[in-house]
């Protein structure tokens, strides 16, 4: 029963963080909110009983690409369509 | 970045170079291997590069190092799978597997709580091919923050 629980509780972070990644025009939170989607992903991927699919999902989706777009972020603008 | 970001990275770069050095060497007995272990490290390098301005970084972590480690880790793996031929076996034959020595004991039969000095070859490969992406991920990362600064550059040029 707790597990259903636990994995119901993470199917809906997914889509939550995939809505707040889309809606946010602070490309930083957004950033930030993509990282927390690769997490909640990771932890789906140890649940269904996959643990190497989960450390690269957690070092490669949550760790490198969050600093690369953190990088482009420092090279352009940190809002979308400009400053707000 | 500030104060704090810096002195978070400071504080968790070595636990993460141990814990993913743990999931290399670890490979062939728990869940993970050469490149979930690289992916690992090269995530702590990665916060120290975010963390810290290119000048800073260029000189503890250089471009040089990151690509000898890059060579040494494919020329390790290739290495490996070589030395082979000179017990007359084929192209990735597992020769040090059972023989005793180095990665060499014996697999008991069952259910048992894993022994690491097994694997045979199996482990040297898994290092290599964790330095080889420790190399070319951290790599990725830093040529990315080079051609932000060339960027600045130019814009402070133009202004």
């Amino acid at each position: 029963m707790i597990y259903e629980i636990f994995h119901i509780l993470i199917l809906a972070g997914l889509v939550i963080a995939a809505a707040l990644t889309f809606w946010f025009r602070d490309l930083l939170a957004a950033v930030l909110a993509a990282a927390f989607f690769s997490f909640l992903i990771s932890l789906e991927f140890y649940i269904l009983q996959a643990p190497d699919v989960a450390i690269s999902q957690a070092a490669i989706g949550a760790g490198l690409s969050t600093a690369i777009f953190i990088i482009a972020i420092r090279a352009t603008g940190r809002f979308e369509g400009g400053a707000p | 970045m500030s104060k704090l970001v810096r002195f978070a990275a400071d504080i968790l770069y070595p636990v993460v170079l141990i814990f993913g050095l743990y999931i290399v060497a670890h490979g062939h007995i728990t869940p993970g291997g050469g490149f979930q272990g690289g992916a690992v490290i090269a995530t702590g390098v990665a916060l120290v590069i975010v963390a810290y301005s290119y000048k800073e970084v260029i000189g503890w972590i250089g471009k040089g190092g990151l690509m000898a480690r890059e060579v040494i880790g494919l020329m390790g793996f290739i290495g490996v799978a070589l030395f082979a031929f000179l017990f007359g076996m084929p192209f990735f034959y597992n020769y040090l597997a059972g023989q005793g020595g180095l990665f060499g004991v014996p697999v008991a039969f069952g259910p048992n709580p894993g022994e690491l000095n097994t694997g045979g070859t199996v482990p040297l490969m898994n290092f290599a091919v964790g330095i080889e992406v420790w190399g070319g991920l951290s790599l990725v990362i830093l040529y990315l923050l080079s051609g932000l600064i060339e960027k600045k550059d130019q814009e402070e040029e133009g202004s």
